[in-house]
């Protein structure tokens, strides 16, 4: 009888993604023994599986692995985007013990819930083919629509999560269609073949459908205008920890995701996606600020300065070559330490039982808690982009590339969104430091892990902010070599 | 907390960096350079600066100069502060002075060195606002902060200059290449740097800072502004001399601002009655001497004397600040006298400061300033030679004054604080104690002139060429000989006036003819800065704030905010909250994009 014929696996370039797997399964095993009084083990598990991901992912820094027949690429820009979606998510599951406890929602299968939306968002920034984009995707967004409804109440959590998974669904198909179009169109779902057929074959209609489609898919993903419908509704109602995870994971996966398929399979189309993108990084930054100024709920207002920062990003995407493309890689870690460490003030903050979520809940905020409203201050100030904070050099490099590559009216537009962003960032801080807390005051929830997560992120805006040369000559780096 | 405990932090952490100071003065002792670069700093498009210092034989004498005597006023402050309330807050502020101020003397480029120029100035402007309930306090702040920013300005516009000709800032390029600069580009660089200097070591006309930041506490005009902050102009100038050279200019109005500053401070120092006020304008005018030396090339005489001044001026702010201690707040030397039997130590120690300043023959200051006024005399410069003795005269005598009315005269103040006053503690007396010694023996080390310069220019030949002056023979016996018939002519006179009788008082401080009472009111520099740039741009800045602001830029503004926020307030409606919306959205978006793709 012959041998059977195993194909060669390599799993160096899976590690990082099979750490975060294999403390999902844990958690889920763990969940199943008798019961404890609380879940705080299986946070503490899946830590270690998040910040062996982290570690994994530092060791092969440097190396360029690929797996399954190049299904999978664990380049530079996938090590980079693991690092943001590591620290993303790990600072999630510090602000997600005492949360989840206070929100009586604690269970094992958040845990697991949220590792396997971190696998999927490292799978995806790794994906070197369409397929494996599209299972990355889902293992993703199936994961998140679940925990976006974790709440059993309020109703908003319910409804969150179904528009969350029917609006995904209904963008998951698109981007099916486009990846069933690109593969007519070239032959191939492997993003180099794809490349060199497209290159080949010059402007095809089928292609640019294909191209169209695929964009779709990742713009609700990144919520561009008009594909960022879903975002205020689903920040607001699910669960604040959930939240941060999706405006930052889940967003710095599907950017390095769609920076790897826009100049490595459809650089040939460069032109005409520049031409889109560029429109809709003016629509996305301005309707995302304007619209957050008339905002009164905290949440949702950072959802909509959420769609306005992908815009930002898509300036870098349009700017191109390594420095834009570097800049965007800069942008998604500074803009992951400074979003979750939003959030995470606002997981800390309670008033009359329930979170504070309502601008007009921080009010006096710096009379009684002058710490946690300097917190919250300064990942505000990050947010504005004033310096030295990570969200102005992050801003920064973004307009300088696009100033570069010629752009400049596209930057002149980036900067007065952000004078224009600055008013409803800069209210909070008005509404903590300069009104008075009214009769029954917002109060804080000690939380030790919630400080530690609080601490590490304003450490990173801080760092990125004051020392920026180093970590954006190692995004610039790490995406240098697909540029080529 | 730490509170009443800060100096168990600050005085060690300084104690620290005093004898790593130590470490790195040996290894350039040598006249080795190092360059090391910390790490990459600002990487924008072409510009590109690194964290990295610049340390050879200069540094490591600003570095021993800045640590040694920021120990010793460390150590000194923690009893003339003890009871403050903000005392925690005290050593936080002076802590973060020396660090600034090392960061300043190590600054391996030009953007370094301003922003730690920057930090210096923000230490001085918090401490002499120290006690910023006292209203002067805060005003004489703000007008250090806003003068120094005027000089800044200068600073600023010529560090931009230098990049858009070098395209680099660090020291090494800039230096290099500053031969290939055209004497004009250098001298309208050299002149901008040199405003920048004006203001931090407060030459004319930029002067009028230094005397309102004696309200801050007197260790604080010991350190800042007397030994180290205020001469970084001085250490500036000299360490960018070669773009100074190249200019000529420049360094001619670097020698004549620091002569006239020398002398208009000196005339000042001779009738002020606040013994703080003496050695400030004493302070403006020794920089001037420095400026003199390093404008007249002896750049090597310029910093010797920076750091025998910063001994014995130091030595007298603290000697000042025991007296006022010991008289419980006492500043009015008219309501002094007869200390010297009531205070030993003190009075010790601040008569070695004050003829250290006078220029006793031996002391530091005595050599220190002989080299300045020989390199002008064999320079050519009789001219400047010839003021700068006369403002030599100038300072025997107000120094001997200020000695004679705190010290030796017959006491003057009410029975109740005469009764009260005492020797300060320990903790201070030995600061006191190791600076005089210092003022002694640092000029006999290493000041004395020999064939090839003094032992001090030659240790900083590895930066600034020795200049082969002739000190020896007939022309430097009389060069000698002036300055002692100088001193001794300033002391006597001094003696004559307030020692050979009684002192009225009274009569102190009270202007007798106009002269006098144009040097009482400091030449009227304040009360013309106030009329001339200060009201003016009062006015205009009341008009613009209550017309145009209001008007024009409000109106426009609040018309843009009403218009973003109208907008806002109707795009919102756009989100429904149904989900057939949204889809329905998102489908047009699909096809939107789709056909511009294929119209391409």
């Amino acid at each position: 009888m012959p041998e059977p014929a195993f194909p060669s696996i390599a799993l160096g370039p899976l590690l990082p993604t099979l750490f975060v797997l294999g403390a999902a399964g844990l958690v889920l095993l763990l969940d199943l023994l008798p019961r404890r009084s609380g879940k705080e083990h299986l946070a503490a598990v899946g830590l270690a599986g998040v910040v062996g991901g982290l570690l994994a992912t530092l060791w092969r820094w440097g190396s360029n692995g690929r797996a399954f027949h190049d299904m999978i690429v664990l380049d530079g820009l996938a090590l980079f985007a693991n690092v943001v979606i590591c620290y993303a998510a790990a600072l999630v599951i510090l602000l997600s013990v005492d949360y989840l406890g206070r929100a009586g929602a604690e269970s094992g299968e958040y845990y697991a819930l949220v590792l396997f939306a971190t696998a999927g968002m490292m799978l995806l920034a790794a994906a070197g083919d369409l397929i494996v984009v599209f299972l990355a995707l889902e293992l993703m967004s199936l994961s998140l629509y679940v925990l976006a409804g974790l709440f059993k109440s309020p109703l908003a959590a319910g409804e969150a999560s179904m528009k969350y998974f029917l609006l995904g669904a209904f963008a998951s198909s698109f981007m099916l269609y486009g990846i069933a179009l690109v593969y007519g169109a070239t032959g191939a779902t492997n993003l180099e073949r794809v490349g060199a057929a497209a290159a080949a074959q010059g402007h095809a209609p089928l292609l640019a459908i294909g191209l169209g489609l695929l964009l779709v898919g990742f713009g609700f993903k990144t919520s561009f205008v008009p594909f960022h419908m879903w975002a205020p509704d689903v920040y607001q109602g699910a669960p604040t920890s959930v939240t941060a995870l999706i405006a930052t994971g889940s967003k710095a996966a599907a950017f390095a995701a769609l920076i790897r398929v826009l100049v490595v399979a459809l650089r040939s189309a460069q032109a005409d996606w520049t031409v889109l993108l560029w429109a809709v990084a003016v629509v996305t930054m301005t309707l995302g600020n304007v619209v957050a100024i008339a905002q009164s709920n905290l949440k949702r207002m950072l959802a909509y300065s959420s769609i306005a920062h992908a815009g930002y990003m898509l300036v870098g995407l349009v700017a191109g070559g390594a420095p834009g493309a570097g800049a965007v890689l800069f942008y998604l870690l500074a803009y992951a330490f400074t979003t979750v460490g939003t959030f995470g003030v606002i997981t800390l903050c309670t008033r009359a039982g329930q979170e504070a979520v309502e601008v007009a809940d921080y009010a006096g905020l710096a009379r009684r808690h002058p710490v946690l409203a300097a917190t919250l201050g300064l990942f505000l100030l990050s947010l504005v982009g004033i310096p030295p904070l990570a969200g102005f050099v992050g801003k920064f490099y973004l307009f300088a590339a696009a100033v570069r590559a010629g752009y400049v009216w596209l930057a002149v537009i980036g900067v007065l969104n952000s004078a224009v962003a600055a008013y409803y960032y800069l209210r909070v801080i008005v509404y903590m430091y300069m009104r008075e807390p009214d009769a029954s005051p917002t109060a804080w929830a000690p939380s030790f892990s919630g400080g530690l997560a609080l601490v590490i992120a304003l450490i990173g805006i801080v760092l990125l902010g004051v020392i920026p040369a180093p970590f954006a000559d190692l995004a610039q780096a790490a995406v240098a070599p697909l540029l080529r | 907390m730490i509170g009443r405990r800060a100096h168990w932090v600050a005085v060690p952490a300084l104690l620290g960096s005093f004898i790593s100071a130590c470490v790195v003065f040996g290894g350039v002792a040598g006249g080795a350079t190092y360059t090391p670069t910390l790490f990459s700093w600002i990487v924008a498009g072409d510009f590109e600066t690194s964290v990295a210092a610049h340390v050879d034989a200069l540094t490591g004498v600003m570095l021993l100069v800045v640590t040694g005597v920021g120990f010793l006023i460390h150590l000194y402050s923690v009893g003339y502060m003890h009871d403050d309330p903000g005392y925690a807050r005290y050593f936080a502020y002076l802590n973060l002075f020396v660090f600034s101020m090392t960061m300043l003397v190590l600054a391996g480029n030009f953007l370094l060195l301003y922003v730690f120029w920057e930090a210096v100035g923000l230490c001085s402007y918090l401490l002499i606002g120290f006690w910023y309930t006292r209203p002067a306090a805060a005003q004489a702040g703000k007008k250090a902060f806003i003068v120094n920013r005027v000089g800044d300005f200068g600073f600023g516009l010529g560090i931009m200059w230098l990049w858009t000709v070098f395209g680099t800032l660090d020291y090494g390029p800039v230096f290099d290449g500053a031969a290939t600069l055209s004497p004009a580009t250098a001298t309208g660089i050299a002149l901008l740097l040199f405003l920048g200097a004006c203001g931090k070591s407060a030459q004319l006309p930029l002067h009028t800072w230094l005397p309102d930041a004696m309200e801050g506490p007197t260790p604080v005009s010991a350190l800042i502004h007397a030994a180290t902050m205020v001469t970084a102009g001085v250490y500036m100038v000299a360490r960018s001399h070669v773009l100074f050279e190249r200019s000529g200019v420049a360094l001619d109005v670097v020698a004549w601002v620091g002569v006239a500053t020398a002398l208009f401070a000196a005339t000042i120092g001779l009738v002020q009655t606040d013994i703080k006020r003496v050695l400030a304008y004493s302070t403006v005018s020794q920089l001037g001497y420095m400026f003199a030396a390093v404008g007249l090339g002896a750049y090597a005489a310029g910093i010797f004397h920076l750091v025998t001044h910063a001994f014995f001026k130091a030595l007298l702010f603290l000697g000042a600040g025991s007296v006022i201690h010991g008289l419980g707040g006492e500043q009015d030397l008219r309501k002094m006298g007869g200390l010297s039997s009531r205070m030993m130590t003190t009075t010790i120690t601040t008569t070695v400061g004050a003829l250290g300043l006078a220029g006793l023959p031996g002391l530091a200051g005595f050599f220190s300033k002989d080299e300045i006024l020989a390199a002008a005399f064999h320079g050519g410069q009789r001219v400047i030679w010839a003021l700068l003795l006369a403002g030599a005269f100038l300072t025997a005598f107000y120094s001997a004054r200020l000695l004679f009315l705190a010290f030796y005269s017959a006491p003057r103040m009410t029975k109740a604080v005469a009764h009260h006053a005492h020797e300060s503690p320990a903790v201070m007396t030995l600061p006191l104690s190791v600076l005089a010694i210092l003022t002694v023996v640092a000029g006999l080390a290493v000041g004395i002139p020999s064939e090839h310069g003094t032992r001090f220019a030659r240790f900083l030949a590895p930066v600034f060429p020795v200049h082969e002056a002739a000190h020896g023979g007939l022309a430097g016996l009389m060069l000698l000989v002036m300055a002692v018939v100088v001193f001794a002519a300033g002391v006597t006179l001094a003696w004559v006036l307030y020692m050979s009788g009684p002192v009225r008082a009274e009569a102190i401080g009270r202007p007798r003819n106009p002269v006098h009472a144009l040097l009482l009111n400091a030449y009227h520099v304040d009360a013309l800065y106030d009329g001339v740039i200060v009201r003016p741009l009062f006015v205009l800045s009341t008009f613009l704030a209550r017309i145009f602001d209001l008007k024009v830029v409000d109106g426009l503004v609040n018309a843009i905010g009403r218009v973003v926020v109208a907008g806002a307030a109707g795009l919102r409606r756009i989100q429904t909250g149904y989900t057939v919306n949204y889809a329905l959205t998102m489908l047009a978006g699909a096809v939107f994009l789709v056909a511009f793709l294929l119209s391409r």
